[in-house]
C-alpha cells in the first residue's frame, strides 16, 4: 500500500529525514518509535503533505501512485488520514460542520452520494458512542476548550467517520491518562482491518500494550536504525534509545519490516 | 512561497463577478456642483419649498467645510466639480406604474445580480424598494403594507405624499451640518427609501432596498429615513453591489433611524460594491453617515453590517441612546482584500438612564487590505447606570495586510460600566493544513475559518441575508492566505 524509498526532507535547509525506507502493506500496523527530534512527526507530516517541509529526495508511492506532487486534500481524499499530535482549534466552526464537510468531500471523491444531515447525524452519533464521547462536543467549535483527552478522542472519531485506507497516528497517546488511553486504543483497534494500514508514531511503548503492532521501527536522526517485531518495543522500554544511537552510523535501510 | 500560498495568490486574482455595465440611457445633469445644481435637482423632483430651502442651507454650509482627514484611509483628492450629481434612467421620466412597466434591461440587470424582483416578491416575502442609480423603480408589497398603515417607498414619493412626516424627522438625527459628507448628501441627495411604522405595528416582513451604482461617473447620494413609532417593530435590509468600472466613484449616503417609546429597529446591511481591481484601481469610495436615535424610553436599535466591497469604507453606524432603558447594538464584519481600506466602527452615545450598548466588530484583512476599527463609547453625566460592552476582533490573512483598533471611551458618570475587549489573530497554516488533511480544499477551509470567525455577527442577520453574507465572504476572500 505504501512504499517509501530513500525519503529525504528538510526544513529551512536543515535536513530532518535522511533517507527513510519503509514498506507498509494493507492490514499491517507499524509503530515508528524514536527519541525526540528523530523525525517521527516530520515523517507523519510529510506523508500527509505538509508543505513547511521540503522533500529533497526519494519517492513515496501509495497504492502505486506517486503522492509527493499531490496536495494534502487530494491525499486525504485518496484515503490518507493523519491524527494530529496537536489538533488545532478552529473558533466558530462546529465540530459537526467540519466533519460533515470532510466526509462529503471524501465521499464525493469516491463517487459516493453525499450524506444528508439525518444520515450523517445517525452515523456520527453511533461512532461517538463507541468513543464514549459526549454528543455536545459535536456542536462545540472544533477542539476549542476540549481537554487533551477530548482532542485525541476527537481525532479518532474523525478517523472512524472518514474510514481511511492508511491511518497515520502522530503521538496519539501523548497527554492521555490511562482511561483515555484505553478508550483511544479501543477506537483504534476497532478500525484495524485487512483493508487498512496504520502507522503509529509514538515515543513510548505504552500505547503498544493496547494496540499491538505487527512491526516496530526505530527512527534516529532521520533514519530507521532498527526494525523488528513487537518485542522490539519492549526492548526499547527496558533499555531506552541510547543503545541504538550508536547504531545510527551502521544503520542500513530497513529491509521492509 | 509555499504551494499553498501560490494557489491562494492565483485565486486572489479573480475578477469581480458582478462587473458589468448595463446599457440604459441616462438623463443626467451636467457635471459639477453649484447652487444651480442643487436647484436643478430639487426642480427635477418637483419638491416642495421646504426641501429646496433645506438643501440650499446644506449646500451653503458644505461650502464652509473641508473633507475630514482623520481616517486611516489614503486616497487621491476627490474633485467635487467632476461629479455628476443627478442621473435617472431615461425610461423613468414616465414613472412605471408596476413592475411590468419597468425597463426590461433594468430587470435583467437585477437578475444578473441574483435579485429577480418577482421571485423575491413571491418567495421571500420581501418588499423591495429597488434603487437603480438614483430613482426608485419598483416597490413591491406596498399595498399590503399600506393596510397596516406602514409607509414604505421612495424618499421622493414620501416628500410628495407625506411632507409633514418628512419635514418633522428629516435631519433630526443627522443634521445637514453634521459632517462634510452628510452636508453634501443633504444638498444633492437624489433618492432613497422612506419608512414609517405606526404605533404598535409590527412590520410583518423584512423591508429591503437594493442599491446599485451605474451611470458613469455618477456619485450616488442616497438618503434613508426610518421611523418606528411607539411600540412598533421593523427589520430593514440593505444590500448592494456594483458593476466593474475604472473611475473611482463617490458614494455618500445618509441613513437616519428614529425609534420612539419601546420601538425596535433592526437595520442590516450587506455591502458589496466594486472594491477596485487587485492593484487598487477603481472601486467605490463609500463615505456613509448612519445614525439611529433611541428617542423613546425602552427603545432599541441594532445595526448589523457585512462590509466586503468598496475601495474605501468610512462608516460608523451609531446610536444615540436618549430614552431611558434604551438599547443600542452594533454588529459588524468588515473585510478588506487587495488594496481595500476600511475605517469603520460605531458610536454609542449614552444619554438616558440605564441605557445599554453592545459593539461586536470583526475585521478581516487580506492581501494589502487595511482595516481599522474606530469606535466611541460616550457616557454622559445623565446616563446613570449605563453599560457598554465592546469586542473587537481582527483576523489577518497573509503578511501584507494590517488591522488597527482605535477605541475612544469617555465616561462622565461614575455608575457606568464600560468593557472593552480586543484580539488579533492570524489564520494559521496549522488550521489550513488541518482542514486540508480532512479532505477540504484551501479555498473552502479559508471560507470555513472566516465564517467561523464571523459567526457571532452573521447570526444577527435575517436568515436569507446570512446565507448571502457567507457566500459573499467566500467570494471576496477567495484565497487570501500567504
Amino acid at each position: 500500500m505504501l512504499e517509501i524509498r530513500n525519503l529525504q526532507a528538510s526544513v529551512d535547509g536543515k535536513p530532518i529525514l535522511r533517507g527513510i525506507d519503509l514498506s507498509v502493506k494493507a492490514g499491517e500496523v507499524h509503530a515508528i518509535m524514536g527519541p525526540n527530534g528523530s523525525g517521527k512527526s516530520t515523517l507523519a507530516q510529510v506523508l500527509a503533505g505538509r508543505d513547511t517541509f521540503a522533500v529533497t529526495g526519494g519517492t513515496v508511492f501509495y497504492q502505486g501512485v506517486d503522492i509527493l506532487p499531490m496536495a494534502p486534500e487530494e491525499r486525504a481524499r485518496e484515503g490518507i488520514f493523519l491524527a494530529f499530535q496537536y489538533p488545532v482549534e478552529i473558533p466558530g466552526v462546529s465540530n459537526v460542520y467540519l466533519l460533515k464537510a470532510a466526509l462529503n468531500n471524501i465521499r464525493q471523491h469516491r463517487g459516493q452520494a453525499e450524506l444528508d444531515a439525518m444520515e450523517f447525524l445517525a452515523l456520527i452519533k453511533q461512532k461517538m458512542k463507541q468513543m464514549e464521547m459526549n454528543e455536545d462536543l459535536l456542536y462545540r467549535a472544533v477542539n476549542e476548550g476540549f481537554s487533551g483527552g477530548e482532542k485525541k478522542r476527537n481525532e479518532i472519531l474523525q478517523m472512524a467517520v472518514l474510514e481511511p485506507k492508511l491511518a497515520i497516528l502522530d503521538e496519539t497517546d501523548s497527554g492521555l491518562d490511562i482511561d483515555a488511553l484505553q478508550i483511544v486504543a479501543k477506537g483504534i483497534n476497532a478500525l484495524r482491518s485487512p483493508q487498512r494500514a496504520m502507522i503509529l508514531v509514538t515515543h513510548y511503548q505504552r500505547l503498544l500494550d493496547y494496540v499491538v503492532p505487527d512491526f516496530v521501527h526505530v527512527l534516529a536522526q532521520g533514519k530507521i536504525v532498527r526494525s523488528g517485531g513487537k518485542e522490539l518495543a519492549l526492548e526499547l522500554e527496558e533499555r531506552g534509545y541510547g543503545w541504538l544511537e550508536g547504531a545510527e552510523a551502521a544503520a542500513r535501510p530497513a529491509e521492509n519490516a | 512561497m509555499t504551494a499553498t500560498a501560490n494557489r491562494l495568490a492565483e485565486l486572489m486574482d479573480r475578477e469581480y463577478p458582478h462587473g458589468f455595465v448595463s446599457d440604459v440611457a441616462a438623463d443626467t445633469v451636467p457635471r459639477g456642483l453649484s447652487e444651480e445644481t442643487v436647484r436643478l435637482i430639487s426642480a427635477r423632483k418637483n419638491e416642495p419649498a421646504f426641501m429646496l430651502e433645506w438643501r440650499l442651507k446644506a449646500f451653503r454650509h458644505w461650502l464652509t467645510m473641508s473633507e475630514p482627514k482623520w481616517s486611516t484611509a489614503r486616497y487621491p483628492a476627490v474633485d467635487y466639480q467632476d461629479i455628476i450629481y443627478y442621473s435617472a434612467p431615461k425610461s423613468m421620466q414616465d414613472r412605471p406604474q408596476s413592475l411590468a412597466d419597468v425597463d426590461p434591461e433594468l430587470l435583467r440587470t437585477y437578475e444578473k445580480l441574483g435579485v429577480p424582483l418577482k421571485e423575491r416578491e413571491m418567495l421571500a416575502g420581501v418588499a423591495i424598494d429597488a434603487v437603480f442609480d438614483s430613482v426608485s423603480v419598483g416597490t413591491t408589497f406596498k399595498d399590503k403594507l399600506a393596510e397596516l398603515g406602514i409607509i414604505f417607498g421612495s424618499f421622493s414619493d414620501a416628500v410628495r405624499e407625506h411632507p409633514d412626516l418628512v419635514q418633522q424627522y428629516l435631519g433630526s438625527v443627522v443634521p445637514y451640518a453634521d459632517n462634510f459628507f452628510a452636508a453634501l448628501n443633504a444638498a444633492v441627495f437624489s433618492d432613497g427609501s422612506f419608512c414609517y411604522i405606526p404605533p404598535g405595528v409590527r412590520c410583518p416582513m423584512e423591508l429591503s432596498t437594493y442599491f446599485r451604482i451605474n451611470a458613469r461617473d455618477t456619485g450616488q447620494f442616497e438618503r434613508t429615513l426610518i421611523i418606528a413609532d411607539a411600540g412598533a417593530y421593523v427589520s430593514y435590509l440593505e444590500g448592494c453591489t456594483a458593476p466593474m468600472r475604472d473611475e473611482n466613484q463617490l458614494h455618500a449616503a445618509v441613513v437616519e433611524l428614529v425609534a420612539l417609546d419601546h420601538a425596535r429597529i433592526k437595520y442590516s446591511t450587506v455591502q458589496n460594491w466594486y472594491p477596485g481591481d487587485k492593484d487598487g484601481k477603481g472601486g467605490i469610495y463609500n463615505f456613509v453617515t448612519k445614525r439611529g436615535e433611541c428617542r423613546g424610553a425602552g427603545s432599541h436599535i441594532s445595526w448589523t453590517q457585512v462590509e466586503t466591497g468598496s475601495a474605501i469604507t468610512w462608516k460608523y453606524p451609531s446610536c444615540i441612546l436618549r430614552g431611558d432603558d434604551s438599547i443600542g447594538e452594533f454588529h459588524s464584519v468588515a473585510l478588506t482584500n487587495n488594496r481595500q481600506q476600511a475605517d469603520t466602527g460605531s458610536k454609542m452615545i449614552h444619554i438616558g438612564r440605564n441605557t445599554k450598548s453592545t459593539i461586536v466588530s470583526k475585521g478581516i484583512s487580506a492581501g494589502h487590505g487595511q482595516n481599522a476599527y474606530r469606535g466611541l463609547v460616550k457616557i454622559l453625566k445623565s446616563a446613570e447606570g449605563a453599560r457598554n460592552y465592546s469586542q473587537c476582533d481582527s483576523l489577518l490573512l497573509g503578511d501584507q495586510c494590517a488591522a488597527h483598533t482605535f477605541p475612544y471611551i469617555e465616561v462622565k458618570n461614575p455608575t457606568a460600566r464600560v468593557e472593552h475587549e480586543a484580539s488579533t489573530s492570524r489564520i494559521g497554516e496549522d488550521q489550513l493544513f488541518y482542514c486540508q488533511q480532512r479532505g477540504i480544499s484551501v479555498e473552502d477551509a479559508v471560507s470555513m475559518i472566516v465564517n467561523g470567525f464571523c459567526k457571532e455577527v452573521f447570526k444577527e442577520l435575517p436568515m436569507e441575508f446570512a446565507v448571502e453574507a457567507q457566500k459573499l465572504m467566500s467570494v471576496s476572500l477567495e484565497g487570501s492566505v500567504g
